[in-house]
């Protein structure tokens, strides 16, 4: 049993307020993210959760039971560190039952959850090694090890995989998916990695300045964002946000198009532009769009096979369906 | 060829002072060695050539000899052992964040400052002296009988007043051990369930031990030559009589140049000895 409830959780250092009272009910055996721009205060909000800070205010209830003055060790959470904070001079083995040695296991039992976790981890080979031998995402795999040996009522990750290169990556945030399909246990997972949070999630909940700004499952984020502030935040490349009398014309004040909902033809179309620069991924092509009197330039994908050049007049057709409104204040109009 | 070329230019350039070192070394080395092989007792007006390994049979086998060596295999490690787990101690005590941090910690360097002869003259006057020091007011205010430090317990009383200088030395050298150490571990091991005293038996220890073994080393071949401290408290009496002032007391007092100098030289075997065992011990735990 994993779930979580924050009810007018607060933190201040000082004088400055991180988290403003901030409510949040995290389901059991759900895969939640917490995105948002750097400093927005995910890291303070696991480690909240986690019993490393203290709350200034509000309460923690784990299964219903007040957690908010519980020690760390007693919350029945494991965490994953972004340095992975494995134990140096310990060997892998050791590093994995460090936590069960801490709880006073016997040594037939902590010999077989260890090498039940190295099983499940692809790490047999690798017991008897110190973590100064091992690369970035075998070091990655044992902090995964000594928290999953605990067999948590949760997981709290923090960033885990920004220390990896791009492929390694895409194998580990597989990895973690499947685990969270075998195990069913809930995990709290920060990121500020797009592609992380949309792929991995079951629900996102986007952060700005402490605040909730919107919780929601990825495709609700990205089709109806409640404000312009995550309507810019979730979706890479980011939408294109205009103002001015484009937005009058549709009867707001801030109007969204994403680059993969606008038509591009050489002939005909609602707006006119000439191409900058342009970005080919092979399958996409992202092309910024300078259109008359806007100096941010407009991002629009293509197809891979699209060969337009620099300097290019081309003619753009958003499409009016897939249009988000924003009010004066930011937020959506239905 | 450029690293070539500047590496022998190098050699060439650095020829004179390394001379000048070894000839620095070298002499004092070999003047005590030739003077260990014979009688020359210039008071006596004795300087008889070739007495061959006689006077190291006689420093060797004198009883004052064995003492001389226990009492400075005591006094190194009591040292030690005050410094190190006085400085584990203090360091973690400084890690601490604490108002004025900054002035704590320069007055617990200050003893590091502090010269020998001083340190053991402040000492032995106005903490140890039966009448007036301040530790006789101390178990005078709780109605004791003061106690005669340098007489009653002095091995001990030289113990003190040395780990006191070297204190500062361990602490600082270990603090900045512990500050090195990642604070994340820390939080992870606290997370697995480890209490205060596991996560420093498990994470800390461990961390420092690099750093311990530094501070061993470095300190065991200064303290071998502890004098200062021992001339001005006790004087060598009452069991304080290392083997460095043994060797001072047969050349000076006994006016024995030669039975001095085979006791120099046996101290620097000594010395050696114990310097290549701890550097074994710490390359290993360097390696690691
Ligand atoms: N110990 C602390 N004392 C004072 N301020 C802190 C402390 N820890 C964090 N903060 C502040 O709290 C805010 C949130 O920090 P936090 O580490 O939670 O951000 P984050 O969302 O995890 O950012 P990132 O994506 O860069 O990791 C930041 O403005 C930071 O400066
Ligand atoms: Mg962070």
């Amino acid at each position: 049993m994993g779930r979580i409830t924050l009810d007018k959780v607060r933190k201040a250092f000082g004088e400055v307020e991180v988290i403003p009272p901030l409510d949040l009910t995290i389901e059991d055996g759900e895969f939640v993210v917490f995105v948002g721009p750097s400093g927005c205060g995910k890291s303070t909000l696991l480690r909240l959760i986690a019993g490393l800070e203290d709350v200034s205010g509000g309460q923690i209830r784990i299964d219903g039971q007040d957690a908010t003055g519980v020690p760390p060790a007693r919350r029945g959470l494991a965490m994953v560190f972004q340095s992975y904070a494995l134990y140096p001079h310990m060997s892998v083995r050791k590093n994995i039952a460090f936590p069960l040695r801490m709880a006073g296991l016997d040594a037939a039992e902590q010999t077989r959850r260890v090498e039940g976790a190295a099983e499940v981890l692809n790490l047999t080979d690798y017991l008897d090694r110190r973590p100064g031998q091992l690369s970035g995402g075998q070091r990655q795999r044992v902090a995964i090890g000594r928290a999953i040996v605990r067999e948590p009522s949760a997981f709290l990750f923090d960033e885990p995989l920004s220390n990896l290169d791009a492929a390694l990556r895409v194998g580990m945030r597989l990895e973690i998916s499947e685990l969270h399909e075998r195990l069913k246990t809930t995990m709290i997972y920060v990121t500020h990695d797009q592609v992380e949070a949309m792929t991995m999630a079951d629900k996102i909940v986007v952060l700005r300045a402490g605040n909730i700004e919107q919780v929601g499952s990825p495709l609700d984020l990205y089709h109806t964002p409640r404000n312009v502030f995550v309507a810019g935040f979730i979706g890479s490349p980011k939408m294109n946000l205009l103002t001015g009398p484009e937005a009058d014309k549709r009867g707001a004040v801030t109007v969204g198009i994403r680059p993969e909902h606008i038509a591009v033809s050489a002939d005909a179309g609602t707006w006119t532009g000439r191409v900058g620069v342009s970005e080919h991924l092979g399958s996409d092509t992202f092309f910024h769009v300078h259109l008359e009197g806007r100096s941010e330039p407009l991002t629009v994908r293509a197809g891979g096979e699209v060969s337009l050049h620099h300097g290019d007049t081309i003619h753009l057709t958003p499409d009016e369906d897939r249009m988000h409104r924003f009010d004066a204040e930011g937020l959506r109009i239905a | 060829m450029a690293t070539q070329h500047s590496r022998s230019a190098a050699r060439i350039m650095m020829a004179p002072a390394v001379f000048l070192l070894l000839v620095w070394m070298l002499v004092p080395l070999c003047m005590t060695l030739w003077f260990s092989l014979l009688d020359y007792r210039p008071m006596r007006g004795t300087f008889d050539c070739c007495e061959g390994f006689a006077n190291y049979v006689r420093f060797a086998t004198s009883s004052a000899f064995q003492d001389a060596i226990l009492t400075t295999l005591i006094m190194v490690g009591g040292i030690l052992l005050i410094t190190v787990i006085g400085g584990i101690f203090l360091a973690l005590l400084l890690d601490q964040p604490i108002w004025g941090q900054g002035v704590v910690r320069i007055l617990v360097i200050a003893p590091f400052f502090v010269m020998p002869t001083v340190a053991a003259l402040v000492w032995k006057n106005m903490f140890m002296n039966p009448v007036n020091g301040l530790l006789a007011h101390l178990w005078e205010f709780f109605g004791a009988a003061p106690v005669s430090w340098l007489t009653e317990a002095p091995l001990f009383s030289i113990i003190v007043i040395v780990a006191w200088m070297w204190l500062p030395f361990a602490t600082l050298i270990l603090l900045t051990a512990i500050q090195s150490l990642d604070s994340e571990q820390l939080e992870a091991a606290e997370m697995d369930g480890a209490g205060p005293l596991s996560r420093f038996g498990y994470i800390i220890l461990p961390h420092m031990a690099r750093a311990i073994t530094v501070v061993i080393l470095i300190q065991t071949i200064f303290l071998l030559s502890i004098f200062a401290e021992i001339f001005v408290t006790t004087g060598g009496g009452f069991g304080t009589r290392t083997l460095t002032y043994l060797v001072y007391q047969r050349v000076i007092e006994s006016q024995n140049v030669g039975l001095g100098s085979a006791g120099g030289i046996l101290a620097v075997i000594l010395a050696n000895f114990i310097a290549i065992f701890l550097m074994r011990i710490v390359g290993k735990n360097l390696d690691k």
